[in-house]
């Protein structure tokens, strides 16, 4: 038996699954596209069932492709049942969708979610007046506080068994007329909708149903022609928006007669956009919020990655000593194994979970979309939306969680956008070189001019790319969903399921490529290595030996500062590299190539043709800024 | 009257609205239909999105698409 869970944004949904949802729930593609739902097997009645979470939508409308996915998987013989989450303080809107499913005529039982929250607006709703209404079975229950799970799922168990689709929503007469013309013509077209639900979809201007229908009924048209234009005239609507308000007002006039609206208690919830959106406030409590977020991840992340790396270092110093030196092959792969295996744990352990753990508070708290409602005006400057400052921010501890914080955006332009600019943020490792070699040797105020510089880089590069991928979305478009209370469960869940993913598909890739670097260390190919870099040693201005710490310090940035005194033979700058030299190779290592672990969670996250993409940008990027660098610190020296 | 010239905190009516058929599918889905009465709540500052209660559920839009809304008072 499989269970699929669909509702609205915000309704709970992903509460509910994850109440029941065990550490094994899969993630999932629809097949040929990117629509994504998790699935994961629940223990019920003795039976092991699947549930299935699809997707949030807000409609069924076949017209947006996501929301066609989910029809054609509802539809489809891999669902025997689907619970309908309906947020019970705003029943009418979630109706609506209601009536939607209704008409796909699948075994359905509406979960009534959130019943606490409609109880404090004071609404009162009539369960048993709901149900006949629906002709479904309706479970009232509080996802967050697991109140009435098990009931839902039993009911849901039994529906499914018997494998009953629920009574049809009627529509006005004229309409039902209309309906009743186009089923009888629809009834041997082959199609994973059934007639009703076709002659709905074609009423609605569905274009890829209606192709589908032409190349099997071509007559049809006339009549649908004929049908719609009798709707313009007498509705003085087109068709589409008739449908549309049909079932909007049929959702409206059920809620009403179910619904008894009492005294509602005001609490410091309802206030407290007064605050956190206020037009100064707001912005000092988000600069407070985005810093104590930053700063306890990262300073929890120092806290465990000092000890756990010098275990490392330990367990690396032992190794090679059981091995016999460190010159030998053995050794120098198996220290390239350790080094990638502990890059993972440093990332993993000390920063992913506690920043994972925090995202998914911020976003079940509600807080994301109330930051893209006040920075969207100033994001929209260099041609981004509101919510793209998230991973910017984190970027300045660690890009590999700046990258999976750009999952927030929806927008695929934007999630590219926004990745490529967070590569661009000087991570703390990179903060290492730009101490070690400028601020250490030239004085505190020239690192912080390479920041200010990388700020006003990043803005540019942000211009130029939003003029170069074209805008789609026309502006903000987001509800703000009401201030909750996050659920341990949900959060602690949510965060493992990311944590698995980085384990599973990037760490490999990690110490695999930690493996390849080894090998060439041990190969002896520095000469090789150097000669590559050459040109751009060359155009910068550097030393010939920077190509091993530049190529290395792909694998940690960090390496690019300790190899680099290894290759010019001393660990004293100052001797062997003039001040220029100094600006112009950390200008160069604060923009050029993502390291490894953030190539990888790009790759895993927006594919292979956008990782290299990134690679090669920011490779011409540094370049041009740290020629720019060395022009301006020839002038200056 | 488009949204952006309704007074903040006082009921208006959706007329209609104008624009691609993307953007009237998502103002629809949130449930943004002519008919239905909106209420502004507040500004972002510096020309920033704003906010309208939409049937009791609080909804951002950009000042271009509150624009494309026309309303009239009750």
């Amino acid at each position: 038996m499989r269970i699929g869970l669909i509702g609205q944004p915000n309704c709970g949904k992903s509460t509910l699954f994850n109440q029941v949802a065990g550490y094994k729930a899969e993630t999932g593609n629809f097949s040929g596209t990117t629509v994504t739902f998790t699935e994961s097997k629940v223990r019920l009645l003795g039976q092991v069932v699947d549930v299935v979470d699809l997707p949030g939508t807000y409609t069924l409308a076949g017209t947006n492709p996501a929301e066609r996915e989910v029809i054609k998987y509802l539809t489809s013989n891999e669902v025997d049942v689907v619970v309908n989450v309906l947020d019970a303080s705003h029943l009418s809107h979630g109706l609506a969708m209601t009536v939607e499913l209704l008409e796909l005529e699948v075994p359905v039982v509406v979960a009534l979610n959130m019943m606490d929250e409609a109880d404090r607006l004071g609404i009162h709703i009539d369960i048993k007046a709901l149900e006949e209404f629906l002709g479904a079975p309706v479970i009232p229950m509080i996802a967050s506080k697991g109140r009435g799970i098990q009931p839902l799922f039993t009911k849901a168990y039994q529906v499914g068994k018997e494998n009953k689709g629920p009574a049809q929503p009627r529509y006005s007469e004229d309409i039902e007329k209309y309906l009743d013309i186009l089923e009888n013509e629809l009834k041997d077209v082959e199609s994973y909708l059934k007639p009703r639900a076709l002659a709905i979809k074609l009423l609605e201007g569905d274009e890829a149903i209606l192709k589908d229908i032409l190349n099997q009924k071509p007559e049809i048209l006339g009549d649908l022609t004929s049908i719609r234009e009798g709707l313009r005239h007498t509705r003085g609507q087109s068709s589409d928006w008739v449908i549309n308000g049909e079932r909007t007002s049929l959702a409206g006039q059920i809620a009403s007669r179910v619904i008894k609206q009492g005294q509602r208690k005001i609490t410091f919830r309802d206030k407290l956009d007064d605050i956190l959106l206020h037009p100064v406030l707001g912005y000092i409590f988000l600069i407070l919020i985005l810093y104590l977020f930053f700063q306890a991840v990262y300073s929890l992340g120092g806290l465990i990655e000092t000890p756990l790396m010098s275990l490392f270092e330990q367990f690396e110093n032992w190794t090679v000593n059981l091995l016999g030196g460190s010159q030998n092959i053995v050794s120098e792969l198996v220290v390239g194994l350790i080094q990638g295996v502990a890059g993972g744990v440093a990332i993993v352990l000390p920063y992913l979970v506690p920043f994972l753990v925090g995202l998914g508070v911020l976003e079940d708290v509600g807080y994301l979309p109330r930051v893209a409602f006040l920075m969207d005006s100033l994001m929209h400057k260099i041609g981004l939306h509101g919510k793209s400052i998230v991973p910017f921010i984190l970027g300045f501890g660690c890009n590999v969680p700046a990258i999976m914080a750009t999952r927030i955006l929806e927008d695929k332009r934007e999630r590219l956008i926004s990745a490529a600019l967070s590569t661009l943020v000087p991570c703390a490792a990179r903060l290492s070189v730009v101490f070690g070699l400028v601020a250490f040797y030239l004085g505190p105020a020239l690192a912080l001019g390479i920041y200010l510089f990388n700020l006003f880089v990043i803005a540019l590069t942000a211009k130029i790319l939003s003029k170069l991928v074209p805008e789609t979305s026309p502006g903000l478009i987001l509800e703000m969903p009401v201030y909750r209370v996050p659920t341990l469960r949900t959060v602690f869940n949510k965060a493992w399921w990311r944590i698995r993913e980085f384990i599973v598909e990037a760490w490999p890739l990690l110490i695999v490529g930690s493996i390849v670097l080894a090998a060439l260390n041990y190969l002896n190919v520095a000469v090789y290595l150097n000669n590559l870099v050459r040109p751009l040693s060359w155009i910068l201005g550097l030393p010939h030996e920077v190509g091993v710490p530049l190529i290395f310090g792909v694998l940690r940035k960090e390496l690019s500062l300790v190899m680099l005194g290894q290759a010019l033979g001393s660990m004293s700058f100052s001797d062997v590299l003039t001040p220029v030299q100094m600006v112009t190779y950390a200008v160069f290592v604060v923009f050029y190539i993502p390291c490894l672990a953030t190539m990888v969670v790009i790759r895993k996250e927006l594919g292979t043709k956008a990782m290299w993409y990134i690679v090669l940008l920011t490779i011409i990027i540094a370049t041009l800024a740290a020629l720019f660098a060395r022009g301006f610190t020839e002038i200056i020296y | 009257m488009n949204l952006l010239g309704a007074p903040k905190g006082k009921a208006v009516r959706v007329v209609d609205y104008t624009g691609g058929k993307g953007v009237s599918f998502k103002l629809r889905q949130l449930g943004l239909c002519p008919g239905r009465e909106v209420k502004i709540l507040r500004y972002a500052p510096m020309g920033g999105p704003i906010m309208i209660d939409v049937d009791g559920r609080s909804v951002a839009l950009g000042r271009g698409i509150a624009s494309r809304v026309k309303v009239e008072k009750i």
